[in-house]
């Protein structure tokens, strides 16, 4: 011990140190991360991903090109991450059906195993966006209704409308109901921004308050309709309508058999 | 004492005292016409008394007031939400006031009928011809109530502060705004400082509760003196003249009747506010300036005023420093602002037109008036295509259709649409005329066919009953005016062009089929 405090204050200690805790933290860091990827092996994932090139090359190349560089009619995969994938795929609006204004929703063309064989594939190209798991999505514990609520207002009901039924946006395309949507793709959507949505990362939208507005959406969902039939949640236009051919409608009617019964 | 006595008595005791008896008997045997459409002003009427009484109950917990609170109340997606004292008094009176979300809802559906019931009531007016001499102040009056209902409406919607009203207010700041020079200082004015304030809230509160409803109460009141002064118009029919009227007495067919649709018009709207649901307000959250929500739209009163707007090209100038924003102010002011002047002055424009300046008490068969009719039309389809306007984000959703493709059908639907309307109106009731001077001249098809003996077969018809061909032929068809350029001496006279465009547009309203006359009549008899 005294031999080493000797050399305690020698110059190269300082460089030895430092390379001693990198070497520790990088051990350290390789272990840990080692541990929480053990569920697939190195070469469970290689199988996954060329199961995923498969499909891809059947089902996506033919737009995407044949290294997903993307083409004249759509965008390059590369760095999209593995939550677009399981976002587009998951919900049915790819492979889109025609390319109209906008791909929409529909029932999923992929099963979930080989939309998580092309999410790994997408994933493997360039890193981007995960899919959250299971115990990220526990909402209905770390969300907050109320300010998921002020959230949806400042964020998305500009689009989506105040009860998250959907809008118009310009030229024939929309955003869509989020009645029905998994929360799974609903979280996906916020960080990945397909179509004409725009991205909220976690800067802009902290992971906590994106399970706040899933939480108030699904909240929304099973809202029983406190006033009596909803009329769509659209407001006053279905309103109107209503009043005129219901409302008035019977009116008259009474008011033709009132003026009927003189005779 | 018998009871005829005993009550005998008491009235006996009122007219000694206040001489009511002479005029009670008058006014209560005075005749009333009867038809459904004239029925259609009472659903206006009985729709008023109900948002009296629903809206004395609101006002009972109603806070009109922009102060901040933190909600409390037992609504969960909205608890601990800063919010203003006005939003959270609604939320309270929607969720734990007894019965406060059905009278909620009965205030919001009688207020949608009642302005529903005006325009169906102002239509009928217009087409019958009902506002000619003497009746042309109350046409104004109603063309007064017809805005004030709008102002009122408006008011009414905007009072509980949520996010959908609150960006009606910012829009009707805009069109404040939008009046050239003066229209900033007139928003600071309103709103008593910077956009939205705490002022006015509590200012459109007491305009809503008090002063219109006040206006309201003068005019309504006025409207029906003089349907009792002037008598109400009938249809033409046998019997009925320009100075009679056929109908039923006050007492008592008509207190019966009358009485009677009133609770039916209050179930009818109390049926519809406890099945379906109406300004939804807890879902639509709080205002603040810096949220709003896809699919903003105006009750259907203030929908083609909005549809207007939606559809104006963003037009701007800017002049000595000052911005005029042409795209809100041609569609929010100007636009309107000639419509209603328009249609308040239309029975003076027509008496102008036809030079007619006698008293009408008989109503127009709408046929019978095409030139009329063809203008209700045309003015019923620029509103219908403002309206679609209004609502075009939930018909492109609803339809697959693009915003875009909307907006810009309208902007050429507005103005090629009108006159089409206007065209296929005035053919259509000429058409009408015509198949009545064939009904009147060769009576009715029976459908049955007969065989004459030389081998031809003819279709039987069979003459209509003379109360028929009264009705079809009693209208008056007046020519059109003669207004020669040059007076009798060979002298041009003054204000040539607008006697031209006066004979001009007399001559319009002037084309007609003939009616068939007597001796039209004997000359078919003689065949």
């Amino acid at each position: 011990m005294k031999r080493l405090s000797r050399y305690r204050r020698h110059k190269a200690v300082g460089p030895a140190l430092l390379i001693f805790a990198l070497l520790g933290i990088g051990t350290t860091f390789s272990v840990a991360s080692a541990t929480t990827a053990s569920e697939i092996t190195t070469a469970d994932r290689s199988a996954l991903i060329e199961e995923g090139r498969q499909i891809f090359l059947k089902g996506c190349s033919s737009c995407h090109g044949i290294n997903s560089e993307g083409g004249a009619i759509a965008p390059s995969l590369v760095g999209v991450g593995a939550a677009s994938v399981d976002f587009q795929v998951g919900t049915g609006r790819m492979p889109m059906a025609d390319m109209s204004t906008q791909a929409m929703r529909k029932a999923p063309l992929y099963t979930p195993e080989e939309t998580a064989a092309l999410a790994a594939y997408v994933a493997s190209l360039a890193p981007g966006p995960e899919i959250p798991t299971e115990a990220q999505l526990n909402y209905e514990r770390d969300g907050s209704l109320a300010e998921g609520g002020e959230l949806f207002r400042t964020n998305c009901a500009m689009c989506h409308n105040f009860a998250g039924q959907g809008g118009a946006l310009t030229q024939g395309k929309y955003a869509p109901t989020l009645m029905g949507v998994e929360p799974k793709h609903i979280y996906e959507s916020m960080v990945t921004g397909p179509q004409s949505m725009p991205v909220f990362s976690d800067k802009t939208i902290t992971p906590q308050e994106k399970l706040s507005i899933i939480k108030w959406i699904k909240a929304a969902e099973k809202e029983p309709n406190l006033g009596g039939a909803s009329l769509g949640r659209v407001g006053p236009v279905t309103e109107g309508l209503l009043a005129w051919t219901l409302g008035l409608g019977l009116l008259i009617g009474v008011a033709v058999w009132l003026a009927m019964k003189a005779r | 004492m018998t009871t005829e006595q005993r009550i005998g008595q008491v009235a006996n005791y009122v007219d000694e005292r206040t001489g009511a008896a002479a005029w009670m008997k008058k006014n209560l045997q005075k005749v009333f016409p009867d038809h459904w459409s004239f029925l259609l002003g009472e659903v206006a009427l009985y729709s008023f008394v109900i948002l009296l009484l629903s809206g004395t109950y609101l006002t009972f917990w109603f806070d009109p007031s922009a102060r901040e609170v933190i909600y409390e109340g037992s609504y969960a997606p909205l608890e601990g939400v800063q919010m203003s004292a006005a939003y959270a008094s609604t939320l309270h009176i929607s969720f734990e006031v007894r019965g406060g979300l059905l009278m909620r809802q009965i205030h919001h559906w009688a207020a949608l009928i009642f302005m529903a019931s005006i325009v169906a009531h102002l239509m009928r007016v217009f087409f019958t011809g009902a506002f000619r001499k003497p009746r042309e102040g109350n046409w104004i009056i109603g063309i007064g109530l017809l805005t004030l209902g709008i102002v009122e409406g408006f008011l009414g919607y905007s009072l509980p502060d949520d996010l959908l009203s609150g960006t009606g207010i910012r829009i009707a700041e805009a069109i404040i705004q939008a009046i050239p020079v003066v229209g900033s200082y007139l928003s600071y004015f309103a709103f008593g400082g910077a956009f939205p304030g705490e002022a006015f809230i509590p200012r459109i509160y007491i305009v809503h509760v008090l002063l219109l409803p006040g206006a309201f109460l003068a005019l309504i009141t006025a409207h029906l003196m003089m349907v009792w002064y002037q008598k109400h118009t009938q249809f033409p029919g046998p019997g009925r003249t320009e100075k009679n009227v056929v109908g039923y007495p006050l007492m008592p067919v008509y207190m019966a009747k009358a009485g009677g649709f009133f609770f039916i018009v209050f179930g009818v709207t109390a049926f519809i506010s406890a099945v379906a649901s109406i300004n939804p307000i807890w879902l639509y959250g709080p205002y603040t300036p810096g949220q709003v929500t896809a699919g903003s739209q105006p009750d259907w009163y203030m929908g083609w005023l909005d549809g207007l707007v939606r559809m104006a090209p963003p037009l701007e100038t800017y002049f000595f420093g000052y911005t005029i924003s042409w795209n809100i102010l041609i569609p929010g002011l100007i636009v309107p602002g000639i419509l209603f002047t328009g249609m308040a002055l239309y029975p003076f424009i027509e008496s102008w037109i036809t030079g007619d300046k006698r008293e009408h008490h008989l109503l127009d068969r709408p046929r019978n008036a095409p030139n009329r009719t063809a203008l209700g039309a045309m003015s019923i389809t620029f509103m219908l295509v403002a309206l679609i306007n209004g609502g075009n984000d939930l018909i492109a959703t609803n339809f697959d259709l693009s915003i875009n493709q909307i907006m810009w059908g309208t902007r050429i639907g507005i103005i090629v649409l009108p006159p089409l309307a206007f065209i296929i109106t005035k053919r259509l009731c000429l058409s009408l005329q015509r198949a009545d001077r064939e009904l009147v001249l060769h009576g009715r098809e029976t459908g049955r066919l007969l065989r004459l003996p030389h081998g031809e077969f003819v279709e039987v018809h069979e003459p209509i009953s003379p109360e028929k061909a009264y009705l079809l032929t009693s209208h008056e068809q007046a020519p059109a005016l003669a207004l020669p350029d040059v007076d009798g001496r060979g002298v041009k006279r003054s204000g040539a062009l607008r006697n031209k465009l006066r004979s001009r547009m007399s001559v319009a309203h002037s084309e007609a089929v003939p009616k068939v006359s007597a001796d039209d009549l004997k000359e078919i008899e003689h065949h």
